[in-house]
């Protein structure tokens, strides 16, 4: 089977499934039945933690849409505006928007416009739900880059003007190899690496790229740029799956950025339907951990009521309830400081790859 | 000298004015807002009473200049005037009144007020009180100019003249005082002429305020409030004190007779009745009765059953005047009333006029406005003071849709309150009448008025939310269902899916549905029906064929009309349940041959007996 026929066998498998979902709803009026759909609740009381993927997903709860309210009326609507559209421009045309595209498209819908974008992001992850697919195979993509990688990895990228091959050291720039929105138009070669390292901040990135911890330790570094892109999360997943890397993940000492790690162990409570492809459980985290601001002595910042307030509510996130997370967790709200990545630069500019990463990795046990 | 001789030196009597000069709080002249305030409504109360009494429209004119530093007030009415001997003492001479000595419903009873405002006028200007009044358009008017002497108090009359005046008859008073002027807050000139149009809907008030512009409270009826009419005492809830002393200074020869004339609700039997349940004499002079047998008396006051104190002491406002007041000042979604019967505490006749006022205008998130009003006075001042909103306070608002945030205390929501009580004796807490005492009586009376409106207003709101949950099911049915199937049927490329059955279904109708079939030639007809309500529906159901059907199922009533026949079921259907009937027609193909839809040639099937919008899939009559 050639790729395009892949791409077609994809593209009508989607579309299948689309229709089948206004199908059913088409036979819910046909039959008398006041027309709705069930999805699972998407809420932190709902995600459970499954033992065969390692990841959390969500639980039994469900939700039902159904048109006995004004609100869930317009929203079964919307679903099939958007179901129209994605069957007749996109999958029938081979055409793609992105999510703030979609959002605009409604503005022609009259009253089943949305009112804001995460109104529409919100009903596309509600059609992966139900028809079990991801919002690229309805050629749907998102506005944001997804990350940048600088390390030994020889990869091939199926783009729309041919496959090209590249050398994440070699053949890029200073900020590394753009990951595409899909990632699985990427194939890869080779490697020499041993770990991946995923970096929270741009300086951090930098900062090790300019030292030249990626040739000194063969590390594949992945910049997350914040909250992790689902391409994102899905790179370092296939690192670490088809490459047999270990994984860990570099962040500030606070609370959101714990968040980050969560999701790409764990799963976002937003998009624990996709767990299964985007988790990578075996990912660790590397720090600053609130044991490091004593350990190291950093720089700190004081924690504000919001963080405070996280930290609580990470407490009952079930994600975090292990004990390294409870005693790490713990400590911090009793410091009521945190720290940036950047802290370490206070110690000199060499400090962090050649005294802190070394010796949290030795403990490890990565190098 | 002893001690005691040398204080009793300092002895002397205090004058009533000098006592409300030194204590003018008491009076309600405690801060320079409040002054003009009271001062503006002493004067337009005895406006409106004097008003009352003559039976006249009042038409009252109030205005507040600037006058150096000090403000000059006006108040003028169209009233009867008084005659020139009695101007003095009426302005100038505290305890002066009419009112005093009946039993009968007034806005002021004391004879206090308006002295007062003249006192505190000369306290802090210390210029006289100019009065003008004429008492018919044919006699010449008075002018006088008064101040107080307060170690007499006594009228000390400045001047004195025959006058020329415009009005055919009323009475225009000047005062000079001291004060702030405020306006747009309840606590004002403004707010409280604006309360007293409310509850005087039969007057007109016109203000005009220091910057010159004029606020006018246009009457809302012609009609005069029912004239009060002077009653003798009650004997519910007298007190002993109060029997001793109208033992001792009637007129009456005998004990029986004293009963029957001295209270209202007496008669011969109730009056035998008394003396005999206190062992005393009926032929007894009054006057002579021992302590002893006084108290025995008052004890079968307590044990015998009186009807209740005549209404006619009492002018409520009625109903139809306070919606009427609440309307003219307010812009309202509902209004709920309530006038209690007469009832009665230390023996004084009252009643209790409730009005509740919703939505419009009033702010919702704020705590709920309470206009209170004892005969027909505005209470502006010390309102947590105050009985009816103490009985406001009492009542479990939640009970009754509106929120109580702390559980007790009062509410919040759009709502505006206005509790008058009328009585011959207002139980004031305090010579300035800002507040009603919590006499036991009155506050149960309140709390049941309060309770009867805010379940008229539940009832009302409850009415709104069944409407507001059918008009959400409307808009469902027919603007989003309509636009899902035709949606679904573009993206499956499908005719459109019939809502009908879901539509029945959302709504809780009876949905009608029929099924042709063309069958060896004929037409085998299903009608379907379902009903989605909760309620068992009973109806006929009309088929108007073109001739008559056979293998009817069940059995249907088949009467000829016109050109055709009618075929009807008496039905009845449980809720939830589901009924099919059936009959077979014959097929006249006139159409030759092609085969036309089954069943468009039919008419609707009828639906007769309910409601058409609990109905789909029929015609209703």
């Amino acid at each position: 089977m050639t790729a395009s026929d892949d791409k077609m066998d994809k593209a009508r498998k989607a579309q299948e499934k689309l229709t089948g979902l206004a199908a059913t709803l088409y036979n819910q009026f046909e039959q008398g039945i006041v027309p709705h759909i069930s999805l699972p609740s998407r809420t932190k009381a709902n995600i459970e933690f499954s033992s065969k993927d390692d990841v959390w997903i969500y639980g039994d709860q469900e939700t039902t849409r159904s048109v006995k309210t004004v609100r869930g009326a317009k929203t079964l609507l919307k679903t099939v505006h958007l179901a129209e559209l994605l069957i007749k421009e996109h999958l029938k045309n081979n055409r793609g928007s992105t999510l703030r595209e979609i959002y605009y498209i409604s503005e022609n819908w009259d009253i089943a416009k949305f009112h804001e974008q995460a109104e529409s992001d919100r009903l596309i992850e509600d059609l992966e739900i139900v028809t079990a697919l991801h919002r690229e195979d309805f050629h749907v993509r998102p506005e944001e880059d997804g990350a940048a990688v600088f390390g030994p990895l020889r990869l091939k990228e199926k783009t729309r003007r041919g496959e090209k091959e590249m050398h994440c050291q070699e053949d890029v720039g200073e900020a590394g190899y753009q990951i595409p929105f899909n990632v699985d138009n990427i194939e890869f070669l080779s490697h020499d690496a041993k770990m991946v390292m995923a970096i929270e901040t741009g300086g951090m990135y930098a900062r090790l790229i300019e030292n030249g911890f990626d040739e000194q330790n063969n590390a594949i570094l992945v910049h997350i740029k914040g909250q992790p892109a689902r391409s994102t999360r899905r790179i370092i997943k296939r690192l670490n799956t088809e490459l047999g890397l270990p994984v860990v993940v570099f962040t500030d000492g606070d609370p959101w950025s714990y968040r980050i790690f969560a999701s790409i162990a764990y799963g976002a409570i937003k998009s624990a339907h996709l767990s299964e492809h985007l988790v990578t459980p075996a990912a660790r985290f590397l720090g600053v951990q609130p044991s490091d601001i004593v350990d190291y002595n950093l720089s700190t910042d004081k924690l504000t009521d919001q963080d405070m307030q996280a930290l609580r509510s990470e407490l009952t996130d079930p994600r975090f309830a292990t004990p390294y997370w409870d005693k790490q967790i713990r400590l911090q709200m009793d410091l009521k400081r945190k720290a940036e990545q950047q802290a370490f630069a206070g110690k000199g500019l060499d400090y962090v790859t050649k005294t802190y990463l070394p010796e949290r990795l030795a403990e490890m046990g990565i190098l | 000298m002893e001690i005691a001789e040398e204080l009793a030196k300092q002895q002397k009597a205090i004058s009533v004015a000098e006592f409300f000069e030194k204590n003018r709080q008491i009076l309600g002249f405690d801060s320079a807002p409040r002054a003009l305030i009271t001062c503006v409504k002493e004067a337009v109360d005895n406006s409106l009473d004097a008003c009352e009494d003559a039976g006249i429209l009042p038409d009252i004119f109030v205005q507040i200049k600037k006058s150096g530093d000090y403000y000059q007030v006006i108040v003028e009415d169209n009233g009867p005037g008084i005659v020139p001997q009695e101007i003095p003492r009426v302005f100038a001479k505290l305890l002066y009144g009419s009112r005093f000595h009946t039993l009968r419903q007034s806005r002021g009873q004391q004879g206090i007020g308006i002295s007062a405002a003249v006192l505190y006028s000369q306290l802090t200007s210390g210029k006289p009180t100019r009065v003008i009044s004429k008492i018919a358009p044919d006699r010449p008017a008075h002018y006088c100019e008064l101040l107080i002497n307060t170690a007499k108090n006594e009228p000390e009359i400045l001047r004195s003249e025959e006058a020329d005046w415009e009005r055919p008859r009323g009475t225009r008073v000047e005062l000079e005082m001291e004060g702030t002027y405020v306006r747009s807050r309840r606590q004002s000139v403004f707010g409280s002429l604006k309360s007293a149009a409310i509850v005087n809907p039969h007057a007109r008030i016109t203000l005009v305020e220091p910057e010159g512009n004029m606020e006018v409270f246009e009457r809302a009826t012609e009609s005069l409030p029912k004239k009060a009419y002077a009653i003798s005492p009650h004997p519910a809830g007298i007190e002993l004190g109060e029997l001793i002393k109208l033992l001792r200074y009637t007129d009456k020869k005998k004990l029986r007779v004293f009963l029957r004339e001295t209270f209202s609700s007496i008669g011969a039997i109730s009056a035998q009745e008394l003396c005999s349940r206190s062992g005393i004499d009926p032929e007894t002079p009054p006057a002579g009765l021992t302590h002893e047998q006084a108290k025995r008396l008052h004890a079968a006051f307590k044990a015998i059953k009186v009807k209740s104190p005549p209404v006619d002491c009492l002018s409520p406002i009625g109903e139809e005047l306070i919606k009427a007041g609440l309307e003219k000042e307010y812009r309202l979604d509902y209004i709920a009333t309530t006038v209690r019967p007469v009832s009665v505490y230390s023996g004084n006749p009252f009643l209790v006029e409730v009005g509740l006022g919703y939505g419009g205008e009033l702010e919702k998130e704020s705590r709920v406005e309470i206009l209170r009003f004892a005969n027909r006075v505005p209470l502006v001042y010390q309102q947590g003071a105050c009985a009816m909103t103490h009985a406001v306070e009492g009542v479990s608002w939640k009970n009754y849709s509106l929120s109580q945030p702390t559980g007790s205390g009062i509410p919040v929501g759009p709502v505006v309150l206005l509790v008058h009580i009328a009585s011959t004796n207002i139980p004031f807490t305090s010579e300035s009448k800002d507040a009603v005492a919590d006499m036991p009586e009155i506050l149960a009376e309140i709390d049941l008025g309060l309770k009867e409106v805010a379940r008229k207003l539940r009832r009302y709101l409850g009415r709104q939310s069944v409407l507001s949950e059918r008009r959400e099911k409307e808009e469902i049915i027919r603007k989003i269902l309509p636009r899902i199937a035709k949606k679904l049927s573009d993206v499956l490329e499908r005719k459109e899916p019939d809502i009908g059955p879901v539509v029945a279904r959302i709504m809780g109708n009876l949905h009608v549905s029929r099924k042709v079939e063309r069958e060896d030639g004929r037409l085998s007809v299903k009608i379907l029906l379902e009903n989605h309500s909760d309620l068992v529906r009973s109806f006929n159901l009309h088929e108007l064929l073109a001739e008559k059907a056979d293998s009817i199922s069940p059995e249907a009533k088949v009467i000829p009309i016109g050109d055709g026949y009618d075929h009807h079921w008496k039905l009845s259907l449980p809720p939830g349940q589901k009924a099919t009937l059936s009959y077979r027609i014959a097929w006249r193909d006139e159409s030759n041959g092609d085969a036309p839809p089954a069943g468009a040639k039919m008419k609707e099937p009828v639906v007769e007996g309910l409601d058409p919008e609990i109905v789909t899939g029929a015609r209703v009559i």
